[in-house]
């Protein structure tokens, strides 16, 4: 027996519909209300326009970048980054940025090649030129970029790597791989998590027993390390996409426990909820039971699990990958990017190879804006 | 068990013959069974056509778990659940199978207490109340939205809220919404499980009076469940008092208020508090706890808190017995006793 | 003299709650007065402001709630030797929530018992620490003195072997015994006033008659003035002397209790109490309050009853808010019937 609950606390009453637009408010759904509260998050919302730019710039890397991310040039290796300019030397002002040419010279000290600009050569930058050819989406030849400069001038705004390769190409490449095997690799945890969680909250029993201990075993184990193992059993002569595919089953494969866990809890709690009762009083079948009362009412969650654990794929990846376990180059993901930037020499003579770091931290800490978001608005007691 | 109660078996609807349901108690890691919770021991109703049996006692005295093993909700542990139909004869609730039990359904159902937790979020009205006729393939399309609209007025709701989701509603509301999904397969028994203590007492009446409005425009048959004395007392024809899974006494409502026979009837009586000032008399106050369900005391349960316990209730357990028509009781001294009833 | 035997007088006090969907007017006008040693009941149903009522005398109203108007003066005690009642007046609304001089108040003058036993006591402390923790914060004594005073005041709350439960965890009582740990705490600094904030709703109705037994003999005892808030008319009529009726925020009508129950002015008092089933009356129909208590964003215009009221007066209830009017010695009504006759 149940207390009556008579007390008027404000979450309770902040619960009730909203008065003057009461009618409108009965005919929302919870994830048109939902939608409303993650609307009102500015920071759930800041951190959604990052990944839409994020993925927009993965998605027309090619676009975005004036040269190819495969492309060498011995002739400026470790450049650091050609910072566009409105300024010249004498203080006059440009319209149009432009940046300095570029003067080699060898430092008989250190023996190696320095880079300086050279303020005597200005170049334009110039918008929808035309550069080197790509496919638009893979399917639209295209050979028109964002920006870029006539030759002989170069145009590296995040500098170039040890073999000379645009960063700004490779690091937007670099995200494609990264930011989507998180969601790959998500998608397979979802499925995996609600399947085995719904079963073993639902049937209970044995299944149950089992089953948990099973993900208590799984979920004791180190993660880096069993990541790697499942890594290192990945045959070395497969392709990069069956490799890309490979490392985000095995991400998802330590990753769905969590989930699954979540979902049983909620199925144990939905299991006692009037409602099931109800359904099951009219004749509801456990299929209508599972498909009407229950997925429908842990979606909203099993979203916001989803969504907070994608940087932790991210992550994974980008580590994995760096410890040259992960992606193999010549494909590209952040995690192979920051292979280059593994010691000191690099962080203090050419500390810009550490800018798709950068990005790692924007994309984890958007998706976890978003995440925070989407909890914060499928909480039901705050309308 | 030796009930003799006069009921003529053309008006008895419903029969409980010694029902029982004792949950396991698990401990360890491979979940052995240690002992069990008797929530239900032993209980025995005869429900007549058209009536409200109200079944009351305090929070853990198993009236919950009673309600719900006759729906087999909760599936009983033993005993017998007999549905006598004028047509079919009586039907054994308890011993139908998984099809069987779904066609039954239709005839019993269920209103809840929780407001909240008894409408599903994310469901319109529509979706709620038709949902009955959606299962079992009754209506569908325009003729489900009709029938959806006629069970809605019946409860008094206009049909412009069948688009609306549960939010949208206050606790009396989401009760006649309740109510009306559970009369969507015109049952002939609801068991209505505390459905006006979550509201608020300005609103209890008015879904109180519309549950006695549905009884005689559809002819229902409800197994009332509550623990406040005064709703039972205003709507049961027949009233049993339970306490740690056992009835204690059973009686026309009132013959139980005027008359009551047994002391745990007399000091729930007695608790209750009077909405007037000129009217407080002096309370008898039970000492200690109500008893564990898992680790009951011997003999009478109800001993350790009894101001009339003898010897013999210590360690011997009273049966219920018929002390005078159709009035049970279980007390070993419930012919000698002059108990205080009400008014 | 009235004034001097008041130990805390509310005057229209407005607590607001300002949510991202606007304003909660949580309490809207609420004035009553509590006498020194008496009980004024503060009845209402859900979401009429008594919560937040009694959290604004005790300055912890929770964010985003805030007291925007009205005052709180309590009449500290300086001498109270019986003859000569010399008393302070502190504003509460004055003073800082946090500051030094309310926390002395808080738990020590005026101190409170909350609706929950389950949750309103630390789980990891033993119910002795708990206790001790209230003395000594406002005693100056050590903890061996505050260990006796812990054991003494869980006897006076009526414990079995208060010797053994000191040491006890909260989870080893059950909610009744945790109820009465909530009332030694409260008690334990001999406090002016207690605010009991639905002390026994979570509780059976034979336990309830315990702990209310309880509260009225330690308040004879101690000649403690108790504010106490519930929904259940049946509590208010054995409990209190005064009652203050709450409807949606403001305080409708305050009367002595024979005055409440016998002699109801206003028409939201009245209905309330017809709505009621009362034990032992001949079964009638209720008559229930029509309409349902309106959304708290959406409070409607002038009187905020008029929906409902049978006396409404288009025009007049639903344009202009009544005046809180004095009818007759020591009851006041919030009413457009009563002003007009007053003209």
């Amino acid at each position: 027996m149940r207390a009556k609950s008579t007390s008027a606390n404000p979450a309770i009453q902040a619960a009730a519909p909203e008065g003057a637009a009461a009618t409108d408010v009965g005919r929302l759904s919870l994830w048109q209300l939902m939608k409303r509260r993650f609307l009102r998050n500015r920071l759930a919302m800041a951190g959604t326009v990052m990944l839409v730019i994020l993925y927009l710039l993965a998605l027309l890397a090619d676009f975005f970048a004036p040269y190819h991310y495969l492309a060498k040039s011995q002739d400026y290796v470790l450049l650091p980054p050609q910072w566009p300019r409105f300024v010249d030397a004498e203080g006059k002002f440009h319209s149009r940025p432009f940046v300095y040419g570029i003067e080699t010279v060898l430092d008989t000290y250190n023996l190696r090649y320095m880079h300086k600009a050279d303020p005597t050569q200005i170049y334009p930058i110039g918008f929808f030129v035309r550069g080197a050819e790509y496919k638009l989406l893979g399917l639209i030849p295209a050979d028109i970029h964002l920006f870029g400069v006539q030759e002989p001038g170069t145009c590296y705004i995040l500098g170039t790597d040890r073999l000379g390769q645009d960063l700004l190409a490779r690091t937007l490449h670099g995200g494609r791989v990264s930011l989507t095997i998180g969601l790959v690799g998500v998608a397979l945890t979802i499925m995996l998590g609600s399947a085995l969680g719904t079963a073993s909250g639902y049937y209970g029993g044995v299944t149950d027993t089992l089953m948990q201990r099973g993900i208590e075993i799984l979920a004791s184990f180190p993660q880096i390390p069993l990541w790697a193992a499942f890594a290192a059993a990945v045959p070395p002569e497969w392709s990069s996409l069956k490799r890309y595919f490979a490392l985000s089953v095995i991400l998802s494969l330590v990753n769905w426990t969590g989930l699954a866990r979540q979902v049983r809890s909620k199925v144990l709690a939905y299991r006692e909820m009037d409602y099931t009762s109800a359904a099951r009083a009219v004749g509801a079948s456990d299929w209508r039971i599972i498909l009407i009362h229950m997925l429908p009412n842990a979606l909203s969650h099993i979203i916001v699990v989803a969504t907070l654990s994608i940087p932790g794929m991210i992550l994974a990846e980008t580590s994995l990958s760096f410890l040259g376990l992960g992606i193999q180059p010549p494909m590209v993901s952040w995690g192979v990017l920051l292979q280059d930037a593994t010691n000191v020499t690099v962080i203090v003579l050419n500390p810009w190879l550490l800018i798709p770091g950068l990005f790692v931290i924007v994309a984890v800490l958007a998706f976890n804006f978003v995440g925070d978001g989407l909890r914060d608005a499928a909480d039901p007691f705050a309308i | 068990m030796a009930i003799s109660q006069p009921v003529g078996s053309t008006d008895l609807l419903l029969e409980v013959k010694d029902l029982k349901k004792h949950f396991p108690i698990r401990r360890g890691f491979l979940r052995r069974t240690v002992g069990y919770v008797k929530a239900v021991d032993g209980v025995s109703l005869r429900i007549r056509r058209g009536e409200t049996f109200g079944l009351v006692g305090e929070s853990g005295c198993g009236k919950t778990t009673t309600g719900r093993c006759i729906l087999r909700l909760i599936e009983p542990t033993s005993g017998e659940v007999i549905l006598h139909d004028p047509e079919k004869g009586p039907v054994h609730v308890e011993a139908l199978d998984k099809d069987q039990m779904r066609d039954l359904r239709r005839d019993l159902q269920i209103v809840f207490q929780d407001p909240y937790s008894s409408l599903n979020p994310r469901l319109t009205v529509q979706q709620i109340v038709g949902e009955p006729l959606v299962v079992n393939k009754i209506a569908r399309g325009k003729e489900l939205q009709d029938r959806v609209a006629e069970l809605l007025a019946a409860v008094g709701l206009r049909s412009e809220v069948m688009d609306r989701y549960p939010h949208a509603f206050s606790g009396g509301q989401r009760q006649r919404i309740g109510l009306a999904r559970a009369l969507a397969l015109n049952p002939k028994f609801i068991v209505a499980d505390e459905p006006v203590s979550a509201l608020d007492v300005s609103v209890q009446a008015q879904v109180l009076n519309l549950m006695e409005d549905l009884q005689d425009k559809f002819g229902l048959t409800y197994l009332f469940v509550a623990h406040d004395l005064s709703v039972i007392e205003h709507i049961s024809k027949h009233v049993a008092v339970m306490y740690v899974g056992k009835l204690v006494e059973s009686a026309p409502t009132d013959e139980l208020f005027r008359n009551p026979r047994h002391p745990y009837t007399e000091a729930l009586m007695s608790a209750v508090p009077k909405p007037d000032p000129r009217a407080q008399s002096a309370r008898i106050l039970l000492t200690g706890e109500v008893a564990n369900p898992a680790k009951p005391p011997p003999g009478c349960y109800f001993h350790p808190r009894c101001r009339y316990a003898i010897d013999r209730c210590k360690v011997e357990a009273p049966a219920l017995a018929e002390i005078a028509p159709e009035h049970l009781v279980a007390c070993w001294r419930a012919a000698e006793l002059d108990l205080r009833g009400i008014g | 003299m009235a004034e001097l035997d008041e130990v805390l007088r509310v005057d229209e006090l407005r607590t607001y709650f300002y949510t991202q969907e606007g304003t909660v007017r949580a309490v809207d006008g609420a004035s009553f007065a509590v006498k020194r040693g008496q009980v004024l009941g503060i009845v209402g149903e859900s979401g009429c402001g008594k919560s937040v009522a009694a959290q604004s005398i005790l300055r912890i109203v929770p964010p985003p709630g805030r007291i925007v108007g009205g005052q709180i003066i309590y009449h500290r005690q300086v001498a109270a030797d019986g003859a000569s009642n010399l008393s302070e007046m502190l504003n509460l609304t004055e003073m800082h929530p946090r500051g030094q001089e309310m926390r002395s108040i808080r738990g020590s003058e005026i101190s409170m018992v909350f609706q929950e036993p389950m949750t309103s006591l630390d789980p990891v402390y033993t119910v002795g620490d708990q206790i001790m923790e209230a003395i000594t914060l406002h005693q100056n004594v050590d903890r061996r003195e505050a260990r006796k005073r812990a054991i003494e005041m869980l006897e006076q709350v009526g414990m079995p072997r208060p010797g053994e439960i000191v040491d006890n965890y909260p989870h080893q009582l059950s909610g009744g015994m945790r109820q009465r740990v909530m009332i030694a705490i409260a008690l334990s600094c001999h406090p002016s006033l207690l605010i009991a904030d639905e002390p026994t709703t979570a509780l059976d109705v034979t336990t309830e008659a315990q702990i209310l037994d309880l509260m009225r003999n330690l308040q004879k005892q101690t000649g403690t003035a108790i504010v106490y808030i519930t929904h259940n008319l049946g509590v208010i009529a054995e409990m209190c002397d005064d009652v203050a009726v709450m409807y949606l925020g403001k305080v409708v009508e305050q009367a002595d209790v024979d005055s409440i129950f016998y002699d109801p002015k206003h028409p939201y008092t009245q209905a309330l109490l017809r709505s009621i089933p009362r034990i032992g009356q001949a079964r009638k129909r209720l008559e229930p309050i029509k309409g349902i208590v309106p959304d708290p964003y959406a409070i409607p215009q002038g009187c905020p009853f008029w929906p409902r009221c049978i006396h409404a007066m288009p025009g007049l209830c639903d344009h202009d808010q009544p005046e809180y009017v004095p009818i007759a010695p020591g009851h006041s009504v919030r009413c457009h019937l009563f002003r007009q006759e007053a003209m």
